[in-house]
């Protein structure tokens, strides 16, 4: 036992010690006008903080002498932290509350909320009525909405989700009267009981949707009102549902976190925004709520 | 390695008893084969989906477009000073606790019934109730931040059940008869412990943190709350650093298309526990110990 | 008695004190977090309220309670059997070789992360259990793969107390004429049964405490469970859930179900413990 003990001890301090790092270091020859220092701590959306990471390790080349440390938790996590000074930014992949007033919005891209059905599933489309009435459990049999006969599996988001509140104001459906076979909480979680399920139907964030399908995953993302739901119609606005991706501070952030908004904003990431499957918007920044 | 498979044990004496035989014979292969066979099962799952993504180039690189290219190396270190912490922390923490529990205080004491009770709760905390106090109590209140000290430390907590009620069964399960020896040979209450007990209840201590380095692996919600997200390398224990087990979660279910890459990593990840059973088994062998528990628990 | 004895006794009774302050820690934190949520709606509606809809004022806590024990309560059934066995396997039935595979076997088992249990259970389980309807999400599917998570658990326990029977009496039996599984029941198992029953708490405190795993097959729909094949969503997945979208008084809720699990815990390990002194 004794003769453990002290190998232990010395791989822990060789290991703290160490810390090869082989972070990507960039030339000395100053880029850009100034040089940022510092750490800054973003918290919130999991659905957001991969995009974030990757626009983060971008801003990092820049200014090398910056950390940009990106945490998750939740949006409602993001919007608690940046309150109390914890985090420099949150994520939120909503727009704020009234009651979330005194922080301020900076969206960054938007995303999409399609329906999906299994691949194999023959329906062409589906009206804002026939939605209601699946989600509502009046129509219990996809024969009733113009498909084969077959069982209708609902995949509904948990509360507070905001795919979920984009969906139940653009159907204006009150959220205790939906009935549910299954609630999934993440947009995959979703997209694997569809996969899975022949006769399912849901709703995700149609970036997420898009990815996996382009990766095989056996879904379809399904026309609302004849629109069809892809990242096309939603940069174009003609697809009506879709929720923003925002970067939130407090009253009055570091220079270096509006720094770093504004790169998140720039036309320099929408190739990053793309390949997250995101929308990137077009119009200028800073909406201040 | 004895076992009973050496002992002869007698024949049945009646029908009854030979049916008997036959029937607990056939459940306890099925049992077994059915706990071997899931396993597998799950094992080559992963392995089918995930093992053509590894590389050399894999477990050392860096972290890139959200993990859907490049490596996983930054994260394999975060993991090791990860479980690295939770060991320093646990298992001093366990062995004496248990040596308390066992020597110490009375066995039907009310500290000792107050103690295990605790333990007992303790180990029914849910695991993200566990990240959320982690993150109030390590990063907040103790001022560690987003760390791997605090993901160590928190899941110290979380194995501190489990791994102090292993140790004090293979505390009590060393028979009598070497605490009186050496009570005979008058050896102090420490010595007699630490040259005569502990040694002979290695194997079924090192089970015990053999199982509770796998669940620290397996740990997911505490650790995105204290240790956290970050696909940096670490350069120190105050650095946050994500674990192999967020890093899966992260690309199954958040990452577009990172599905491939989450089997991957969790390919690695049974590599890593194999590593470490290995590695164990190794470590009892070379001290001279027995690998497995196993009747009279002498040396 | 000897210095380093009295280092021992202040070393190991400091480490226990310890070791049993961390839940209370636990506790009082929950505590702090639920009590707006316990101030302003009171616990009775936790129980009585019409549905949980949080968002519009409703709380019942009650189907997700039901879901909670219902899923680990299996998950234990059918891992007891399943771990006691598989202890009884590596010492009685299996060959050398073999007993060490098993184990390695059950040790990987342990480390598998609830992400990855979770995965394999929405895409190889959940669509075999569909073929009885739905999308195979649901409290059977769920219990199955818990009982997977907390097999080891049952298993290292009963591996270890059935090593510690003394083989005196084993063979004492044996000189006997007595067949194995009649020395197994009647001999090893009775001695065994404190550290095997150690094993069973512990894992139904886990199987409590398991939250990504189910999350991802139970169906997590709120509403009282009919039967096994019915959706269902336990407490935790439940704070798993809701907890990162909500707002301060909706958290505060959270944490109010979280406190009710811990008492759920507490009452199923202290009823456990009061049986097994008034057994003995």
């Amino acid at each position: 036992m004794r003769r453990f003990l002290p190998l232990v001890l010395v791989s822990f301090l060789l290991a703290t010690l160490c810390g090869c790092s082989d972070a990507p270091q960039s030339d000395v020859s100053g880029k850009g006008e100034s040089n940022l220092s510092g750490k800054l701590t973003l918290t919130g959306s999991s659905t957001i903080a991969p995009l974030i990471t990757e626009i983060a390790r971008r801003f990092e080349e820049l200014h090398p002498d910056l950390r940009i440390d990106v945490q998750t938790g939740g949006t409602g996590k993001g919007i608690a932290d940046t309150r109390i000074g914890v985090a420099d930014i949150g994520m939120a992949s909503r727009s704020l509350k009234p009651d979330e007033s005194d922080l301020i919005t900076h969206q960054i891209a938007a995303d999409g909320v399609g329906l999906i059905v299994h691949e194999s599933n023959p329906i062409e489309g589906l009206t804002a009525e026939q939605v209601i009435s699946i989600y509502l459990n009046q129509a219990n049999n996809w024969n009733e909405v113009g498909g084969d006969k077959d069982e209708i599996t609902v995949v509904h988001k948990a509360e507070g989700r905001a795919t979920l509140e984009v969906f139940l104001k653009q159907f204006s459906i009150d959220n205790t009267r939906v009935k549910a076979d299954v609630i999934v909480g993440e947009n995959e979680h979703a997209i694997k009981t569809v996969a899975g399920t022949k006769n399912a139907i849901g709703y995700v964030s149609i970036g997420t949707a898009e990815a996996d399908i382009q990766a095989g995953v056996p879904i379809r993302l399904l026309p609302l009102d004849g629109i069809e739901a892809s990242t096309a119609t939603v940069s174009s606005g003609e697809f009506p549902m879709s929720r923003p991706l925002n970067l939130i501070t407090a009253d009055e952030p570091p220079q270096t976190a509006m720094e770093f908004i504004r790169f998140c904003q720039s036309t320099g990431v929408h190739d990053l925004i793309r390949s997250n499957f995101f929308v990137p918007i077009t119009s200028e920044p800073d909406v201040a709520q | 390695m004895t076992n009973t498979s050496s002992i002869k044990t007698g024949s049945p004496r009646s029908s009854g008893h030979r049916t008997r035989e036959y029937a607990a014979g056939i459940f306890i292969w099925f049992a077994a084969s059915v706990v071997m066979a899931i396993l597998a099962w799950i094992v080559v799952d992963i392995t089918v989906r995930g093992l053509s993504q590894i590389s050399l180039s894999y477990l050392i690189n860096n972290v890139a477009d959200a993990g859907r290219s490049g490596g996983i190396g930054p994260v394999i270190l975060s993991t090791i000073l990860i479980l690295l912490v939770t060991l320093a922390t646990a298992v001093p923490l366990s062995m004496a606790s248990a040596i308390a529990l066992t020597e110490q205080v009375g066995h039907d004491s009310l500290l000792a019934r107050y103690i295990r009770l605790s333990l007992d709760v303790l180990s029914g905390v849910p695991s993200i109730v566990f990240g959320l106090f982690g993150n109030v109590f390590f990063t907040i209140t103790l001022g560690l931040g987003y760390s791997i000290l605090s993901g160590g430390l928190t899941l110290g907590c979380m194995v501190l059940p489990i791994l102090i009620r292993t140790t004090e069964q293979a505390i009590n399960s060393v028979p009598v008869e070497h605490r009186h020896a050496a009570a005979a040979l008058g050896l102090s209450r420490s010595t007699t412990l630490f040259r005569v007990v502990l040694p002979a209840a290695a194997p079924a201590l090192a089970a015990g943190i053999v199982i509770s380095m796998g669940r620290a692996l397996a740990e997911t919600a505490a650790l995105i709350f204290t240790a956290g997200y970050v696909a940096r390398t670490p350069e120190s224990v105050f650095d946050s650093g994500r674990s192999l087990s967020v890093h899966i979660y992260d690309l199954a279910m958040n990452v577009p298309g990172g599905g491939p890459r989450a089997y991957a990593a969790a390919c690695v990840l049974v590599g890593m526990l194999l590593v470490i059973n290995g590695a164990t088994a190794l470590l009892l062998k070379v001290a001279g110990f027995r690998i497995a528990p196993h009747f009279g628990a002498r040396r | 008695m000897s210095r380093s004895d009295l280092l021992l006794k202040i070393a190991t009774r400091t480490s226990a004190a310890l070791s049993a302050t961390v839940v209370l820690l636990i506790l009082g934190f929950l505590f702090r977090d639920a009590a707006p949520a316990l101030r302003e709606i009171g616990l009775s509606r936790f129980l009585t309220d019409p549905s949980w809809h949080p968002l519009y004022g409703h709380f019942n806590l009650t189907p997700m309670i039901v879901a909670t024990l219902a899923t680990s309560l299996g998950a234990v059934i059918l891992a007891g059997p399943l771990g006691i066995a598989s202890g009884v396997f590596v010492h009685f039935y299996a060959p050398s070789a073999l007993a060490a595979w098993h184990r390695r076997i059950v040790e990987l088992l342990a480390g598998i992360p609830s992400v990855v249990f979770g995965l394999w259970g929405l895409t190889v389980l959940a669509p075999m259990i569909a073929i009885w309807g739905g999308s195979g999400q649901n409290l059977l599917t769920a219990t199955i793969v818990l009982a997977l998570m907390v097999l080891p658990t049952v298993a290292v326990f009963a591996d270890n107390a059935v090593a510690a029977v003394p083989s005196e009496s084993i063979r004492g039996a044996a000189a006997l004429g007595v067949e194995r599984w009649g020395i197994i029941w009647n001999i090893v198992l009775p001695q065994a049964r404190t550290g095997i029953i150690a094993g069973v708490v512990l894992a139904m405190t886990r199987a409590l405490g398991e939250t990504m795993a189910v999350l991802m097959l139970a169906g997590n729909v709120v509403e009282m469970p009919t039967s096994l094949l019915s959706p269902g969503r336990t407490l935790n997945a439940n704070i798993a859930l809701e907890l990162g979208y909500a707002s301060t008084s909706h958290r505060s809720v959270l944490f109010v179900s979280g406190l009710i699990l811990m008492l759920v815990v507490s009452l199923i390990v202290t009823a456990i413990s009061w049986r097994r002194r008034s057994g003995q």
